[in-house]
C-alpha cells in the first residue's frame, strides 16, 4: 500500500502521473448549450429599461456617498475618548460584567447575556438561511432531471476510484487538530476571544475538508439528513428554551437558580457556556449543510 | 491643513463610506448575479468597518478583562463588535440563501446574467 | 411581581420561534399546516386578552428581556394598539394559511411544505417582535428574519419566474436594510444608545442644543428611506407586483396584507419613540413621505388598470394602499397617525381577503389568473364571489365598509392644513374613482352569466376558505361599522407613546 503510494507521488513530482481526476469526466454528457435570449420586443423593452436604470442608479448612488461623506465631517472624533458611545452603558458592561455575567470576555457577556434576544434572533436567521438553502437545493422532482442524477452518480463513483493519498495522510493528522481546536475555541467563549460562531465555523470548516478528502460517503455514514436536521433543531430549541427560562425570570424577578461560578474558570458563567456549545453545533452544522446542500444538494 | 488633518485621522470612516458607495452602485447595476452578491457583501462589510472604527478609543485594549482589573477607562467599546457579529452572521446568511437562488437559476436556465434571466422567464412560464 | 399578563407578548413570540425551529421535524406538510395554525389562534387569543386588559386599563408597559432594565439589557414595549395589531396580524396569518391550504398543496412540493410553515411562523415572529420591541438593533435583526422568510415563502412555488421575482425582492430588500443598518450605525455613534427611550431623551437634548443637526436629519432619512423600500414606498415599488402577484394564494395574502405593514409599524414606532413627532416634522421626513404617499396612491391605481392578472392588479392596489398610510403618516400630525394605523388595519384585512377570494375562484379554473378566464366563476363558489365584492367595494370606499371608514379618517386628519388638505382631499377622491374603474369591472367579470355549456365538475367544496373568507368579511364589515373602540384604543397608545 504505502509503496504503491511513494510510486504515484515520485510519478506527480516527475509530471508522468497518468490524469486520473479529469479523465472521467470527459464522458460526461455534454454541457447544455447557452441559448442566446431571442431578440424579441421583451429585450427590446429590458434593454431600454436597464440603460434608464443604470442611469438614475448611478445618480442616487453619488448622492448617497456624498451626503453620507459630508455627515461624516459633523461626526464625533475617530478614537476619542469622550465620544458619546462612551456613556454609562458601556461603563456597566465593562466595570460589572464580570459579576453580573460571569464572562471574562465582555463582548460575549454583552451578547449572551445583556442583549442576548439580539443573538437569538441572529441565530433564527441562521437557521432560516439554511432552511432556505434546503428548500431551494434540495434533490426534488421539479430542480433534477435524469441527466443530473446520472452526473450525480457518475461523480460518486470516480469520488471513490479516486482516494489521493496525499490529501487523505494530510487530512487524517489535521481534522482532528482542527476539530479540538474548534471544541476548544467553543469552550472558552465566555475566557478568551471566540466563542460559538467563530468555534462552529472552524469545526465546519474541519468537516467540510474531511469530506473533500474521504469522499461524502464517508461522511454520511455518521452524518446524516435526519442527524443534521435533528441536531441543528435540537440545539436551537435548546437555545430557545433556556433563553425563555432566563428571560422570565429575569422580567419577572425571580431567583434564577443557575450559579455564575467563579470567573476565569472553564465551568462558570451560568447559561453562557451552554449557550456557546448550542450556537457552535449550529454554526458547524449549518456550515456543512451548505457545503453538501451547494455541492450535491443531497447529504 | 487642518482639513487634511481630519481627513487622515477618519481615514476608516471614509474608506468604509466609499466601500458603502461601491457596494450599493454595484449591488443596483451589476447583471451578474455572482458579482452582485460581492456588491452585497462589500457594502455590508463597510458598514461593519465603520461601526468598528466607532468602538475604537485610542490606547485601549481589546474587552477581555485581564487580570481581574475592571477599569472602564482601560478597554475599547464593547457594543459594536457585538453588533458587528451579529450583523456578520445576518450577511453570511443572507449571501447563501442569494447563492442557493443563483445556483437554482443557473441550473435551470445555464446563465447567471439577470437580464436575460427577466426576459427568460417571462418567456418560459405565463400563468 | 409583575402582573402575569405582561408575560404575554413575550411567550407569544418564543411560542412563534420555537414552532419554526419545531416544523421541518414535523411528518408531514398537513401536520405543519394544522400545528401552524393553532399557534396563530393560539397568539390571536392571548394578545385579544391582553388588548383587551390593556386598553381597559389604558396602561402600556416594557418588558425586560433578560435580567437587566432598559439602557443595559433588550426590552419590549407594549401598548394597547400594539396589542391589537398583533392580535389582528395573527388572526389574519391563520386564516390565510387556513384558506389557502388546497393551493398551497397544489404549488408546493410536499416535502417543501415544512418549510413553508417555518417560515409563516417565523414571519409572524417577526411581526410580533416588530410591532413590540423597544430596541433598535433587536429591530434590525427581525427585519432581515422578515426579509428571509418573506422571500422564501415567495419562492416556495417553484417556477421560474418566481424564482426572478424572489431575487428582485431579495436586492431591494438588502438595499433597504443596507441603509437602515448604516443610518443606525451613525446614530449609535451619535448618541451612544440602542433602547428607544434612552434615544428619545438623547435625541431631545441634542435637538434642543442645535448639536449633530446634519447627521441626525440624514439618519432619519436613511432609516425612513431603507423601511420605505422595503415597505414599496411609491418609487421602489418595482419588486411588489410579481413577488406578491405570482406566489401561492397564502403567501401572497401574508405578504400583501401583513409583512409590509410590520415595517411601516416600526417605522411609526421609530417615529414616536425615538425621533419624536416635532422633531420629524423639523426635519421635514413627513412632507416627502406625504408626496410620496399622494403620487403611490394615484400612480398605484392607475397601474392597476391595465392589468389582466388578476393577483398582480391586487398587488398594484396594494401599492395604493401603502400611499394611503404614507399620505397620513405624512400629514404630521396625531390626527393623521391615527388615520394611518386605521388603514393599516383596515388594509391588513381586506386585502387578503380579496387574495383569498381570487386565490379560491383561480382554483375552480385550474389554476388560471387572468380575469378573462375568472368570468362567472364566482357561481361555483358564491362565498369567493361575497368575499371578493365586499373587499372590493371595502376598497372602492362604500359606506359601512372598513375602507370608506379609513378614508373618512384621512379626509377629517387632512382638514386644517391649507396645501396639504386641498392635495390630500383631490387624491382621496381621484384615487376612490380609480379605485373603482378596476375594482368594478372586476366584479362584474366573476359575477357574469357562465356560458352555457361550460363543464362544471370542480365544484368541490373548500371547507377551510369557506371559513376563513367569512371570518374576514366580517372583520371588514364589523371594523367598518365600529371603528370607534378601535379609534379609542389607537388614541389611548398615541398618547402613551
Amino acid at each position: 500500500m504505502n509503496k504503491q503510494h511513494w510510486k504515484a507521488f515520485a510519478a506527480w513530482v516527475n509530471g508522468t502521473a497518468p490524469e486520473r481526476a479529469t479523465a472521467p469526466l470527459q464522458e460526461l454528457p455534454a454541457k447544455r448549450q447557452k441559448k442566446h435570449p431571442p431578440k424579441t420586443d421583451e429585450a427590446r423593452r429590458v434593454r431600454v429599461f436597464s440603460r434608464i436604470y443604470h442611469m438614475t442608479s448611478l445618480v442616487v448612488c453619488l448622492s448617497v456617498v456624498c451626503v453620507l461623506l459630508y455627515t461624516l465631517f459633523h461626526l464625533p472624533l475617530f478614537g476619542a475618548e469622550d465620544n458619546p458611545a462612551v456613556n454609562e452603558v458601556v461603563e456597566r458592561y465593562v466595570t460589572q460584567g464580570l459579576t453580573e455575567t460571569g464572562a471574562v470576555n465582555v463582548v460575549t457577556g454583552m451578547i449572551l447575556d445583556y442583549r442576548a434576544f439580539d443573538t437569538f434572533g441572529e441565530s433564527s436567521v441562521l437557521f432560516l438561511a439554511v432552511s432556505c438553502v434546503m428548500m431551494l437545493l434540495l434533490k426534488d422532482q421539479n430542480n433534477t432531471s435524469f441527466a443530473d442524477i446520472l452526473q450525480l452518480q457518475h461523480e460518486r463513483e470516480t469520488e471513490r476510484e479516486i482516494s489521493d493519498p496525499i490529501l487523505q495522510k494530510v487530512v487524517s493528522v489535521v481534522v482532528p487538530c482542527i476539530l479540538l481546536f474548534g471544541i476548544y475555541v467553543v469552550l472558552n467563549g465566555h475566557l478568551s476571544p471566540g466563542g460559538g460562531f467563530s468555534g462552529g465555523a472552524i469545526m465546519g470548516a474541519g468537516l467540510i475538508l474531511y469530506s473533500a478528502a474521504y469522499g461524502m460517503d464517508a461522511v454520511s455514514r455518521f452524518f446524516t439528513h435526519k442527524t443534521f436536521r435533528t441536531l441543528t433543531a435540537t440545539a436551537l430549541l435548546c437555545y430557545a428554551l433556556s433563553k425563555a427560562y432566563s428571560f422570565f425570570t429575569g422580567a419577572n424577578d425571580l431567583p434564577s437558580c443557575i450559579p455564575l461560578g467563579i470567573p476565569g474558570a472553564i465551568l462558570s458563567s451560568g447559561l453562557i457556556l451552554v449557550l456557546n456549545i448550542c450556537v457552535g453545533l449550529i454554526v458547524a452544522c449549518t456550515m456543512y449543510g451548505f457545503y453538501v446542500l451547494f455541492t450535491k444538494g443531497e447529504f | 491643513m487642518e482639513f487634511l488633518e481630519k481627513m487622515i485621522s477618519l481615514r476608516f470612516e471614509i474608506a468604509a463610506f466609499l466601500l458603502f458607495g461601491i457596494g450599493f452602485m454595484h449591488l443596483l447595476v451589476e447583471k451578474n448575479l455572482i458579482k452582485k452578491i460581492i456588491a452585497f457583501n462589500v457594502m455590508d462589510s463597510s458598514v461593519f468597518l465603520f461601526l468598528a472604527s466607532q468602538g475604537y478609543i485610542h490606547g485601549r485594549t481589546a474587552p477581555i478583562i485581564t487580570d481581574g482589573i475592571t477599569d472602564a477607562s482601560l478597554y475599547i467599546n464593547p457594543v459594536p463588535a457585538g453588533l458587528v457579529l451579529t450583523g456578520i452572521v445576518v450577511s453570511v446568511s443572507i449571501s447563501a440563501f442569494f447563492l442557493a437562488l443563483t445556483q437554482r437559476f443557473y441550473h435551470r436556465y445555464h446563465t447567471v446574467n439577470f437580464d436575460e434571466i427577466m426576459i427568460l422567464a417571462k418567456e418560459k412560464d405565463v400563468d | 411581581m409583575l402582573p402575569l399578563y405582561y408575560n404575554i407578548p413575550f411567550l407569544c413570540i418564543f411560542l412563534c420561534m420555537i414552532g419554526g425551529i419545531v416544523m421541518p421535524l414535523l411528518k408531514n406538510g398537513k401536520c405543519a399546516v394544522r400545528c401552524t395554525e393553532t399557534i396563530c389562534f393560539a397568539v390571536f387569543a392571548l394578545f385579544t386578552g391582553l388588548c383587551l386588559i390593556l386598553s381597559q386599563r389604558g396602561e402600556s408597559f416594557a418588558y425586560k428581556m433578560g435580567h437587566f432594565p432598559a439602557p443595559w439589557g433588550n426590552e419590549l414595549f407594549v401598548g394597547p394598539l400594539d396589542a391589537l395589531l398583533c392580535a389582528l396580524f395573527a388572526l389574519v396569518l391563520g386564516l390565510s394559511l387556513l384558506g389557502g391550504e388546497v393551493t398551497m398543496q397544489a404549488d408546493i412540493l410536499p416535502q417543501k411544505q415544512n418549510f413553508y410553515c417555518t417560515m409563516m411562523c417565523m414571519t409572524l415572529a417577526s411581526l410580533l417582535a416588530l410591532t413590540t420591541t423597544n430596541d433598535m438593533f433587536t429591530g434590525y435583526v427581525f427585519m432581515e428574519i422578515s426579509t428571509l422568510a418573506a422571500c422564501a415563502i415567495v419562492m416556495a412555488r417553484d417556477t421560474g419566474e418566481m424564482v426572478a421575482a424572489t431575487i428582485r425582492y431579495l436586492i431591494l430588500s438588502l438595499l433597504g436594510s443596507g441603509l437602515f443598518l448604516i443610518g443606525l450605525a451613525m446614530l449609535y455613534c451619535i448618541t451612544g444608545h440602542l433602547l428607544m427611550p434612552q434615544l428619545l431623551q438623547r435625541i431631545l437634548l441634542l435637538s434642543a442644543s442645535d448639536a449633530y443637526h446634519i447627521p441626525l436629519t440624514v439618519v432619519c432619512g436613511l432609516m425612513t428611506l431603507g423601511l420605505g423600500i422595503k415597505s414599496s414606498m411609491f418609487p421602489f415599488y418595482a419588486w411588489l407586483p410579481p413577488a406578491h402577484g405570482g406566489a401561492t394564494t397564502g403567501a401572497s395574502a401574508v405578504l400583501s396584507g401583513l409583512v409590509l405593514k410590520g415595517y411601516i409599524v416600526f417605522l411609526i414606532r421609530i417615529f414616536y419613540r425615538v425621533f419624536s413627532v416635532s422633531v420629524v416634522r423639523n426635519l421635514h421626513v413627513t412632507d416627502i413621505l406625504f408626496v410620496f404617499g399622494i403620487l403611490g396612491m394615484i400612480l398605484g391605481s392607475v397601474m392597476a388598470i391595465g392589468e389582466e392578472h388578476s393577483k398582480r392588479m391586487l398587488a398594484y392596489s396594494s401599492v395604493a394602499q401603502i400611499g394611503y398610510i404614507f399620505m397620513g403618516l405624512g400629514l404630521g400630525t396625531d390626527a393623521g397617525v391615527m388615520a394611518a394605523f386605521f388603514q393599516i388595519l383596515a388594509h391588513a384585512v381586506t386585502k387578503p381577503l380579496l387574495f383569498l377570494c381570487v386565490g379560491r375562484l383561480s382554483e375552480l379554473r385550474h389554476h388560471e389568473k387572468r380575469f378573462a378566464l375568472l368570468r362567472g366563476s364566482a357561481h361555483e363558489d358564491q362565498m369567493a364571489g361575497i368575499g371578493f365584492v365586499v373587499g372590493g367595494l371595502s376598497m372602492v370606499g362604500i359606506p359601512l365598509l372598513t375602507g370608506f371608514t379609513a378614508k373618512l379618517f384621512l379626509a377629517d386628519a387632512a382638514m386644517g392644513g391649507s396645501v396639504k388638505m386641498w392635495t390630500a382631499l383631490l387624491a382621496l377622491a381621484l384615487s376612490s374613482i380609480l379605485n373603482a374603474r378596476y375594482y368594478i369591472p372586476a366584479m362584474f367579470a366573476i359575477w357574469a352569466k357562465p356560458e352555457a355549456g361550460q363543464p362544471d365538475k370542480h365544484t368541490k367544496a373548500n371547507r377551510g376558505f369557506t371559513v376563513s373568507a367569512a371570518v374576514l368579511t366580517a372583520c371588514v364589515v364589523l371594523l367598518g361599522i365600529t371603528a370607534i373602540p378601535v379609534v379609542r384604543i389607537i388614541q389611548q397608545e398615541l398618547s402613551m407613546l
